[in-house]
């Protein structure tokens, strides 16, 4: 059995997959300016490793043949994301309005993150049998009995191997 | 009449545009009967190849019954049935005196270009890129065909379509790939893609004696496919090829390695496919080399590499060393087509191969466009589709 592919899951699967790089990126590149902007000073080391979470989860999804646990992690990521960022909102960040609006930003990437993940989740269990092909040989006779039925073929000297280049006893 | 037309990235359509007409004495035009989508054609529908235009008729696998024959053309006559093999060859230059047609020296009318790319240029393809001429090609109701006098192949009564077709491309390409391999009857001969060029190069290495012969791919229909042909599978993504072609050969690896696959290979989970995929994004590489790495990785010292897969360009991160220091040889091209013809139309005669096996999808050129995504997408147990104009 064999998954079937389904093109729109798939390829918002890819998008997702590249945000998460280029997100993953920014948060390696610039943890300083993220956090001071956020009003999260002190949690560099925090914003690096979730840029390294990025990074990883977006090369997992391209790279995939299946996508689906890895766009799951991205739903996973996400609710660590809205979760850090909540401690952010309180009265006395003087950056809360930032905060606010990356929270709302991260909420709307969540859902189309478990869009795509429900999606690709559905169309994974709608499993299409695969065909079977056992009886196209296009031999006449089985493979095992037809090796060798061409041997006689002149193979054209410029295809040939050298000479002194063949192993020693054959041919 | 009708024809497929590409117009860009994934947008191929049954567009009606004016019939052909014969240009050049030595022309004749082809009624087609049957054509098929290629492998190679993918690469023009994924966008790879560069030199394409807007509008280009698309398509070399075709087939079909004369119609017109220029005043210079003995060979033909209106009523011959032939197969019209990819390559445009002019039969006279000292590459086609010497049997390398796919590297015919005037067919290809932008050479000039070519020139600049490959540094010299091949022969003229059927609707392929402008680099080989752009010549419209054979996924059409009608045809024309230069140099008619030389390459097509008549096809004798009593024979079928779907026994003939494939002569014009994928059988002798499949064959050539194993010819060139040179097989001994101690070889173990690994093939990777179990496409159509694949599954014909799986029955050639058998017909010529390869003691083992071993296909890689993912693709279940295809794995059976290989299977049923007489091959070894190995599913790249459940196992790890190099330890089992290994295994399979008691550690020596393979004494010859076909790359049926060429430009777009699907390695998963690999960090060489990572990093060609980022670099194909950003334009810095035209091909994904991942089966050209793993078979000079893999192949016996003093082993060969046949390679009918298709490349475009540049390719990145290939391990000469290995290459080198394994004295490994590698041969590769465009298919001298009718090097073969006679020989494989003389087999399919006999009985020792019946080509029409591969054909999964057959459907009329309108539903082409839809095909092309099913075939791209190995829906649908799809591994050949042919198409009835």
């Amino acid at each position: 059995m064999a998954h079937a592919r389904h093109g729109s899951a798939d390829t918002m699967a890819r998008g997702l997959g590249w945000f998460s790089i280029a997100l993953g990126m920014a948060e390696l590149a610039m943890p300083r300016t993220l956090t001071r902007s956020l009003g999260m000073q002190g949690s560099e080391r925090l914003m690096s490793s979730y840029g390294l979470r990025e990074v990883a989860t977006g090369i997992g999804i391209l790279c995939a043949r299946d996508p689906t646990p890895w766009v799951w992690g991205r739903v996973a990521g996400d609710a660590l994301d809205l979760g850090t960022l909540a401690t952010a909102l309180d009265g006395d960040n003087p950056r809360r309005e930032n905060a606010g609006l990356a929270f709302a930003t991260v909420l709307g990437a969540t859902a189309l993150d478990v869009i795509c993940a429900t999606s690709l989740s559905r169309k994974n269990r709608r499993r299409v049998r695969v065909r079977d092909y056992s009886d196209r040989s296009g031999l006449p006779r089985p493979a095992a009995e037809m090796r060798g039925a061409a041997r006689g073929f002149d193979v054209p000297a410029d295809m040939r191997t050298p000479e002194p280049l063949r192993p020693y006893g054959v041919g | 009449m009708r024809a497929l037309c590409w117009h860009g990235k994934k947008d191929i359509r049954c567009d009606t545009v004016p019939d052909p007409k014969i240009e050049d004495p030595r022309d004749a035009i082809v009624k087609v009967t049957s054509c098929a989508i290629c492998g190679s054609d993918l690469h023009l529908y994924d966008g790879f190849i560069p030199g394409m235009e807007t509008g280009d008729i698309i398509g070399h696998e075709f087939m079909g019954e004369v119609v017109e024959v220029g005043s210079g053309n003995g060979k033909l006559k209106v009523g011959d049935r032939v197969v019209v093999p990819f390559t445009i060859c002019c039969g006279e230059c000292e590459q086609c005196r010497r049997g390398y047609y796919s590297v015919c020296e005037r067919s290809n009318p932008n050479k000039s270009i070519a020139d600049k790319v490959f540094g010299h240029s091949p022969a003229g393809l059927f609707g392929y890129t402008h680099l080989t001429g752009g010549y419209p090609g054979g996924q059409a109701e009608y045809v024309r065909v230069p140099y008619a006098d030389i390459a097509p192949v008549k096809v004798p009564d009593g024979m079928t379509d779907e026994q003939v077709l494939f002569l014009g491309d994928i059988l002798p390409t499949g064959w050539q790939a194993a010819v060139q391999c040179d097989i001994q009857p101690t070889d173990t001969v690994a093939i990777w893609g179990a496409g159509p060029v694949g599954q014909f190069a799986i029955r050639s290495a058998i017909l010529l004696g390869a003691k083992q012969v071993i296909a890689i791919d993912r693709v279940p229909e295809r794995l059976g496919m290989a299977r049923a042909g007489g091959a070894i599978t190995i599913n790249f993504e459940e196992e790890s090829v190099l330890e089992r072609l290994k295994d399979l050969t008691d550690g020596k690896g393979p004494e010859k390695c076909i790359d049926a696959v060429g430009m777009e290979a699907h390695a998963t989970s690999t960090l060489d496919a990572m990093y060609d995929r980022a670099k194909q994004a950003v334009m810095a590489e035209t091909d994904r080399p991942h089966v050209l790495r793993e078979m000079m990785y893999v192949c016996r010292p003093a082993g060969t590499l046949s390679v009918p897969g298709v490349y475009a360009g540049l390719d990145d991160k290939i391990p000469m060393g290995a290459f080198m220091n394994k004295g490994l040889t590698m041969r590769t091209g465009q298919t001298h087509v009718n090097r073969w013809t006679d020989d494989l139309l003389r087999r399919i005669q006999e009985g020792q191969i019946d080509p029409s096996f591969v054909i999964t999808h057959t459907v009329g050129l309108e539903d082409g466009p839809a095909m092309y995504k099913t075939f791209r997408d190995k829906q649908d147990g799809c591994v050949k589709v042919v198409l009835k104009p």
